[in-house]
């Protein structure tokens, strides 16, 4: 009896199943089109950059790395990196507390001004400043009358790279906390925490995990952006080469292996924050709001 | 205690037990000012002291126009090659269950986080005559690298992203019932599909869409390697404005810039009219 209810069960889960799935063959031609694109778009560039950096065998990749203007450049990187990805985290969590814990008039168009840099062309974020501080501005030649160099320096390199990843953190911490409302805040508020309290220890713990995720983004970006740093830099090896300008050199320069190698490393940087986020979204996806679309 | 009424005149801000409201919203406010809104108010400031003459001149230049052209252009192909690819793989990916379906799902954020020059050179490396994919195209008469095709594969790898991440989550969301429905009233597959769930997914559809053409447009460190930057062929506005700084020609490179902005502009808000038209038309 019981055998015969599941088999007509069965039987039944087939007949609904086939009725609102595709047939077989559409299925496999889909699943082949998808596959077939994102084997020739996606995963071929990214084996082609391992591929090329080891293609004389290690040593040439080795040597390549140790350069010394190849270190100059992964060192700059790093510290670009170090200063403005902290800067917009700040940003991202005072923006994110003022839009989500209130109302006000002229939220929606704050969000859209928060939004700019990811609708502007990274060479025209980097032309901004090189009309803010170049020669031809009024700023630039005052500054270096002080002896502050903007353009052509790392700070301008920073800040071009604040103004590409300005929104990372900042459109990954609205939503989630706007999700999260005020409930938990106003409950610690009222057993007579201040706001500090509150934040470290409630909103805090609330939004960590979102929080990373944003920062792991905003950190790819910085490290491999191009464009705008690229406007702003001066190409002056070992001194404003950030690693994507020195892949560009090298590139230029014919140096095929030197190219890959230090484009393997970014490469390595990009599947690192691949994996980190794909962990964080299965784990924690709960609590990263707009985990998927960007 | 007394309840304030509703409309007790205009007020900035809702009442609120929460502290940080004037901190918080002054330092982003301060912040935001002096990173975006300075330098971009510059850049359009620049354009306007350009006067109109002199701006005429440059937008009208015929090598101007050709780079404008062929970066809307091929912006415009790429983004239409990614709406039908990026809407099967996310259909592939929320449909079916295949090994490995996770990992694939995670692949497709690599235009995301691969740094746009290292694309930039593997996809040239890649389709170059000798490159594994071109020495397949050459045979048959196909370049790509160092033409507009080139530039158009670029951008199929910047915007796919886009387009999967938008429709996926919709696609995700679609109750299945609509779809049982559909069947047992006598639909096919087909007619359920065209007419049932397209409709449905046509709004997150046309944001992917404007989102990997915005993209596109502005692209740069993918594209100058794989593009062969020929003036009136292959090159890009974003590369000429680059040419115009390195000759000190600021004006040119601020009304390139301020040219696409403005269209950039102007194409979203008919993107996102259009959204709103097709949320009200199929929604």
């Amino acid at each position: 009896m019981a055998e015969i209810i599941e088999t007509s069960s069965s039987r039944a889960r087939e007949n609904r199943a086939s009725a609102i799935n595709e047939s077989r063959a559409t299925r496999w031609v889909l699943m082949a089109l998808a596959f077939g694109f994102l084997a020739i778009f996606l995963l071929s560039p990214l084996v082609l950059v391992f591929a090329e950096a080891f293609k004389r065998g290690i040593e040439p990749y080795t040597e390549a790395l140790v350069d010394r203007d190849t270190v100059a450049a992964i060192r700059l990187t790093l510290l670009v990196a170090a200063i403005s990805v902290p800067l917009n985290l700040v940003f991202g969590v005072a923006a994110a507390w003022a839009i989500a814990k209130f109302e006000f008039k002229g939220k929606a168009f704050l969000i859209t001004l928060i939004d700019l840099p990811f609708s502007v062309s990274p060479v025209i974020s980097g032309l901004v400043y090189v009309l803010l501080f170049g020669a031809s501005s009024v700023l630039g030649p005052w500054l270096k009358s002080y002896g502050i160099e903007i353009l052509f320096a790392v700070p301008g390199i920073v800040l071009a790279t604040v103004f590409v990843t300005f929104p990372f953190v900042a459109r990954e911490l609205i939503p989630l906390m706007q999700e999260q409302g005020t409930g938990d805040e106003e409950a610690a508020l009222s057993l007579g925490a201040n706001g500090w309290q509150a934040f470290w220890y409630v909103t805090l713990p609330n939004i960590k995990w979102g929080l990373l995720y944003g920062v792991l983004l905003c950190n790819a970006r910085a490290m491999g952006e191009f464009g705008a740093v690229s406007v702003v830099s001066g190409h002056i090896r070992g001194l404003t080469n950030t690693m994507p300008l020195h892949v560009e050199i090298l590139y230029n320069e014919y140096n095929a292996v030197g190219a890959f190698a230090v484009a393997s490393l970014l490469a390595g940087l990009a599947l690192v924050t691949l994996v980190l986020k794909t962990i964080l979204e299965i784990r924690f996806g709960h609590a990263i709001a707009g985990s998927r679309g960007h | 205690m007394t309840t304030e009424p509703a409309q007790a005149g205009w007020r900035f801000k809702a009442p609120s037990v929460i502290p940080g409201f004037g901190l918080t919203l002054g330092f982003s406010l301060a912040y935001l000012t002096l990173i975006i809104l300075i330098p971009l108010t510059g850049l359009v400031w620049r354009s306007a002291s350009l006067g109109w003459t002199d701006f005429w001149a440059i937008a009208t230049d015929r090598r101007t126009v050709k780079a404008l052209e062929i970066s809307f252009g091929t912006a415009l192909i790429a983004a239409a090659v990614n709406v039908v690819f990026g809407t099967i793989v996310a259909w592939v990916l929320v449909r079916y269950r295949f090994p490995g379906r996770r990992v694939i799902d995670a692949m497709v954020d690599l235009p995301f986080a691969l740094p746009t020059a290292v694309a930039g050179i593997a996809l040239t490396t890649l389709y170059a005559s000798k490159g594994w994919i071109g020495s397949l195209l050459a045979p048959l008469g196909i370049k790509v690298a160092y033409t507009p095709l080139g530039i158009v594969i670029a951008l199929i790898f910047i915007g796919l992203p886009f387009v999967v991440r938008t429709v996926q989550p919709i696609i995700e969301e679609i109750d299945k019932e609509v779809e049982e429905a559909a069947a047992t009233l006598g639909a096919s597959r087909f007619q359920t599909i065209t007419r049932i769930l397209f409709p449905g997914l046509a709004p997150a559809i046309v944001t992917g869409f404007a989102l990997a053409f915005a993209r596109g447009v502005g692209e740069y460190g993918s594209v100058i390697f794989i593009a062969g930057n020929m003036p009136y062929v292959s090159e890009i506005a974003p590369l000429l404005i680059v040419i115009k700084l390195e000759e000190y020609n600021y004006a040119a490179a601020t009304a390139i810039a301020t040219i696409m902005l403005v269209i950039s502009f102007v194409m979203l808000l008919v993107i996102n009219l259009l959204q709103s038209w097709s949320r009200k038309r199929y929604g």
